[in-house]
């Protein structure tokens, strides 16, 4: 059985359908790349998962348990985090506020402590940091922060939207290296990128989004290879 | 002599203020709106302290816990009732209903408690202080409010910054979605600033009530306002701010009232409110927007 698993999902904003009836699944230990154009549905389909938009029908599975109408206060708790496109960090708090606000809904202090730790090893800079407000990081220290705030809610699933996004092609390798850790550390990752050839030089799977549609999906060693993909989303 | 005792009427006054506004900025912080029903739980929490006060003749005490118990509750059914069912709507309307909600409020206690002005009894049973041979007196009440706003302003800051539902409440003030994805539950949240602020008027109330005892069903209205101007020059959003903004209104309405005219004082606040808004309109604390891409 797999982990995640999204059935025939479709979500309308107003009149617009953004996902017409899209299936895909995601199992235990992979990277799963979600890539396609601007208004594909990307990252509606991650909004639906996590619960801050209502799928108009299908289904959203996690382990078994229907979360489909589940609100997205409750689905960290049942372990998938989001990182969200932009990073959406709570900018007039400082850094160990932000990490610490990805804990809150685990009541293990100990634990908590330790996991803080463990977020200041992945990422040193955020440690330098951590009185400081967050508002005055750099774009690419806010995106580690949006990741470390995600990973202290212990999450068996990460959900990420666009991290690369606005940074420059140093930061981007250094984001992918972390999305590579977190993956050997036992976390599911599901991807959204922009950046089509990275994701999928990472991912061990991948579904192509078209105007709310899956297109085609496959290996992701398979799919870097593949002409249409090249054309369309690799510019080669 | 005259004037240390209009400074510290006004800061008396001033801090009745800032307790108000703390309910408008707490409100204002972290559901983005305002509540011009805000003033209104004041008179309400009044009444009802007055009908368990004198009606029931039970304990001021007592009287003051019931009091803000149904303001709190009071406080919560208004944003279930009136406000959640906006909360995506836009700004105008929120503001509309809260009027809506403020001349509701109004005409249920003239129903209930009749046009006719009660005469509060101060609850306030600390001595005066006399300074300067008698020269200047200082009231009980003045005193009271005063400690009772000190108190409430620490406490406040010290919940929002150092507990769990209070960095909760900073976050579903900068971002709601994010919050969410905390596991933050945004509903609740708000739902528990509006009933802080309302337990809050409900004792701002009291020290109104007893400082100024006529008692009315628009007794909480004109207050209300002016801790809202209050409000914005301290910072809107702000709790040290909202403080500080009191204080300062309270101060300028009374010195306003006694060195220029008592005519004008009300419109002197207001004057405040406009200059405020033309030259800094974040307010004395108001946070600057830090952006970075």
């Amino acid at each position: 059985m797999a982990m995640l698993e999204i059935k025939d999902l479709c979500v309308n904003y107003g009149v617009i359908k953004a996902l017409k009836g899209i299936s895909f699944e995601v199992n235990e230990g992979e990277v799963i790349a979600l890539i396609g154009a601007n208004g594909a549905g990307k990252t509606t389909t991650l909004h639906t998962i996590t619960g801050l938009i209502n799928a108009k029908s299908g289904s959203i599975v996690l382990e078994g348990k229907d979360i489909t109408r589940t609100p997205a206060h409750k689905i960290v708790k049942m372990g998938i985090a989001h990182v969200p496109e932009g990073r959406r960090i709570f900018q007039n708090l400082t850094v160990l506020d932000n990490i610490r606000l990805g804990a809150f809904t685990r009541k293990d202090k100990d634990g908590i402590a330790e996991d803080i730790e463990k977020v200041y090893k992945l990422f040193p800079r955020l440690s330098e940091r951590k009185t400081q407000v967050a508002g005055t990081l750099s774009g690419g220290e806010q995106q580690m922060l949006a990741m470390g705030r995600a990973l202290m809610s212990k999450p068996r699933i990460v959900v990420m939207d666009e991290p690369s996004m606005g940074l420059s092609p140093i930061l981007v390798s250094e984001i992918f290296e972390i999305i590579e850790s977190i993956r050997k550390q036992g976390t599911t990752v599901l991807l959204v990128e922009q950046n089509a050839k990275k994701a999928l030089s990472i991912a061990d799977r991948a579904y192509v989004l078209e105007t709310g549609k899956i297109v085609l999906s496959g290996k992701a060693s398979d799919l870097i290879n593949d002409e249409s993909v090249k054309k369309a989303y690799l510019g080669e | 002599m005259a004037f240390l005792d209009n400074l510290i009427n006004g800061m008396s006054l001033g801090s009745i203020y800032a307790v108000i506004a703390l309910g408008y900025t707490l409100v204002y912080g972290i559901a983005k709106m305002l509540n011009f029903a805000h003033g209104d739980v004041i008179m309400v929490g009044g009444y009802v302290v007055f009908t368990a006060m004198v009606t029931a003749n039970l304990s001021p005490w007592l009287s003051i816990l019931i009091g803000i118990a149904a303001c709190t509750v009071l406080g919560i059914v208004i944003e279930k009732v009136a406000y959640k069912p906006l909360r995506k709507a836009s700004s105008l309307s929120v503001l509309i209903t809260a009027i809506g909600v403020s001349y509701f409020l109004q005409n249920m206690a003239l129903l209930v408690f009749g046009e006719k002005p009660r005469t509060f009894t101060s609850v306030v049973n600390i001595p005066k202080i006399s300074l300067f041979d008698g020269k200047v007196v200082i009231k009980g009440e003045t005193i009271a409010a005063i400690i009772v706003s000190v108190v409430i302003v620490v406490c406040l800051s010290l919940f929002v910054n150092h507990t769990q539902k209070g960095r909760a409440m900073l976050a579903v003030s900068e971002d709601k979605d994010a919050a969410q994805l905390m596991g933050i539950n945004v509903n609740s949240t708000i739902s528990l600033t509006f009933a802080i602020g309302s337990g809050l008027a409900a004792i701002a109330g009291v020290l109104l009530c007893s400082s100024y005892p006529t008692l009315t069903n628009t007794t909480g209205a004109m207050p209300g306002i002016k801790a809202f101007v209050a409000a914005v020059l301290g910072g809107i959003g702000s709790i040290p701010g909202a403080m500080i903004g009191g204080i300062l209104i309270g101060v300028i309405e009374i010195l306003g009232r006694a060195y220029i005219s008592p005519q004008l004082a009300d419109a002197i606040v207001f004057a405040v409110l406009i200059l405020v808004l033309i030259v800094k309109p974040t307010g004395i604390l108001g946070k600057k927007v830090n952006e970075k891409v």
